[in-house]
């Protein structure tokens, strides 16, 4: 990340993803000049990389573009969707949050024994959503006003998160079979699936809150510099809790449907969740650094890691190796916004 | 301690805008502001200088409402004000430039100007942007003091370092602010831009605006204001007309050369 200020003549708007793309660029600057500006590349890099993988696998496997393996995609990186919308949340403010493949267990545990207890399923599912709210409001309460590093903070969490899962359930997971939660796993309307449903209306009301509201500009304002968003009277430290609380119910969120996908709240600790959820952020453009990046290449982004996990279990790719692939892909994107203005 | 200076019979014609009246402020053992007074009129351009540590960035933070003084008053058109956070000196119409933390780089030019001041649409608690609305208004804002910015749509991030601060100062002035307090405004720009930035706030000083300035570049000083005052160890030592006074000799009131005798002589010996 360079500070130096272009020249001024570099003062003309790029093709970029969020909503500004519709600015006409310099008078002149054709779509034939836009794709040889390594920018652009860069600012969709996600987009096109789901393309290129989508192209090699349709063409090596017959069943990868099939309605079905399609949709089996959709499902399987809805939970992921949800939670990479919540890190991308925390990521723009310059932050990160660690504890949200622990906190997903923690939802997911927390709604099972409260199941598990004769509350009612609606009760159970309240409870567990409430536990991920919590457990985001704890982490931002103590990232802003007690100024500790966010690292550190949500690694605590991740810890007493899975802890607090374990000691819940006694390391033993237990059955949630309602007809609430079975439809949700199984369910549609039309041809989507409950959980794309879901995963859709978060991503959805996540892109209008960041880009269409006052929240998500002094949220970007908070992540790029958290100095001018104070000194312009920007309440810095409620954005960053706001964030992190926004994560944690999101987390919760995703618990929610980690139990009805597998019938059951399991206290694993969801560690490749956190992973990918990073994953997908860095994917889709989003910069480390905060203060700028979108929700839409965030999606993309998880469905894109999914699809690849997808795909290379299609070819007999041994499990061994999928791992490697996914952090390949992650390192290489972020090397492509490098070249990102 | 030192009475405030005298004002210079010349300057009556002006309104007193701004009236800081013997405010001190200590950082713990630190001392930062003793009874420190200064005033700014509409329509002029208000210089502060002195040395490093000479209290300039504390007395401004003090009018601007970053930090609250221990004693002593800050007057706007003449009523006492207290202010207990920028909000607050915004709201009486104070707006400030700063040095180096004005803009987020990753927000569009419009998106600066409106930070935190966004105008939105829609019922009860769901609003949205009105992205039009403020985009038009950013262009006029720049319009109305002659900015040229290829479009309102850019980041801060692809502009010079001259069109940034012709931005944060668009955005000091298009609020109805009364009082604009730039710390340095051209510490950090090339001569073209420092031309181009003067003139900006000579604009700023015939549209009748009280205009603030610390500045440490003394031609600056002689070139662009009326009046001029002077900080040695947290004390405001000595006040001009700029017109009575040299850059030596303000070279000679900042290190105290000129200053034996006590203060309020006002300049050009």
């Amino acid at each position: 990340m360079t500070q130096q200020a272009p020249p001024p003549d570099a003062a003309t708007a790029s093709p970029e993803p969020e909503g500004e793309a519709a600015a006409p660029a310099t008078p002149g600057r054709g779509p034939l000049e836009r794709l040889r500006d390594p920018s652009f590349w860069a600012n969709w890099a996600v987009v096109v990389a789901l393309v290129v993988l989508v192209v090699v696998f349709g063409t090596l496997s017959d069943v990868f573009l099939t309605a079905g393996n399609i949709d089996a995609i959709l499902v399987a990186s809805a939970i992921l969707i949800v939670v990479t919308v919540g890190q991308t949340y925390v990521i723009v403010t310059s932050g990160i949050d660690l504890s949200i493949g622990s906190v997903v267990t923690l939802a997911s545990v927390v709604l099972g024994y409260a199941f598990a207890n004769a509350w009612g399923i609606a009760a159970a599912v309240g409870i567990g959503l409430l536990a991920g709210l919590l457990a985001g409001l704890i982490n931002g309460i103590i990232i802003a006003k007690g100024k500790i590093t966010d690292f550190v903070v949500t690694l605590g969490m991740l810890s007493v998160a899975s802890g607090a899962a374990l000691v819940l359930s006694d390391g033993r997971p237990v059955q949630v079979q309602t007809r609430f939660l079975l439809e949700l796993a199984a369910g549609s309307i039309g041809p989507l699936r409950y959980m794309i449903v879901v995963a859709i209306v978060v991503a959805g009301i996540a892109h209008v809150a960041l880009f269409h509201m006052r929240f998500g500009t002094h949220l970007l304002a908070t992540g790029g510099s958290a100095e001018v968003a104070r000194a312009m009277g920007v309440n810095v430290a409620r954005m960053k809790i706001a964030a992190y609380t926004i994560s944690g119910f999101l987390a919760g969120i995703a618990g929610v449907m980690l139990t009805a996908r597998v019938g059951a709240a399991e206290p694993v600790a969801a560690v490749a969740l956190l992973l990918s959820s990073v994953a997908a952020v860095v994917l889709g453009g989003v910069s480390l650094f905060g203060g700028r990046g979108t929700v839409v290449g965030p999606v993309v982004g998880a469905v894109l890691l999914t699809a690849l996990v997808n795909g290379l279990t299609l070819l007999g790719v041994s499990q061994f190796y999928q791992p490697i692939a996914v952090g390949s892909v992650v390192i290489l994107s972020a090397l492509l916004t490098r070249w990102q203005t | 301690m030192n009475d405030p200076p005298p004002q210079p019979p010349e300057a009556s014609g002006y309104q007193v805008t701004l009236d800081v009246v013997d405010i001190s402020k200590a950082f713990g053992n630190v001392v930062a502001l003793r009874n420190a007074s200064i005033q700014a009129r509409a329509g002029e351009v208000t210089a502060i200088v002195g040395d490093n540590g000479a209290g300039k960035s504390t007395l401004i933070k003090c009018v601007c409402g970053v930090y609250q003084p221990d004693s002593g008053d800050v007057l706007i058109e003449g009523k006492r004000t207290e202010f207990a956070s920028p909000e607050d000196s915004r709201r009486s119409g104070i707006e400030t430039v700063y040095q180096d933390l004005a803009l987020v780089e990753d927000l569009t030019i419009w998106e600066n100007l409106f930070l935190n001041r966004e105008r939105t649409k829609g019922v009860g608690p769901l609003k949205f942007l009105d992205k039009t609305v403020m985009r038009t208004e950013a262009e006029e804002m720049l319009a109305r003091l002659q900015v040229h910015i290829p479009t309102v749509r850019a980041r801060v991030r692809r502009l010079s370092g001259g069109q940034r601060q012709a931005v944060s100062i668009a955005r000091a002035a298009g609020w109805g602010s009364r009082i604009v307090i730039m710390d340095e405004p051209t510490a950090a720009l090339g001569v073209r831009e420092t031309g181009r930035v003067e003139e900006l706030i000579e604009r700023l000083r015939s549209d009748g605006l009280a205009v603030l300035v610390i500045s440490h570049n003394f031609e600056q000083v002689m070139r662009i204001s009326q009046h001029v005052w002077v900080m040695r160890q947290g004390r405001v030592t000595t006040g001009m007309r700029t017109q009575d006074t040299t850059a030596r000799d303000l070279v000679a009131f900042i290190t105290g050369a000129h200053d034996a005798g006590g203060n309020g002589n006002a300049g050009a010996q």
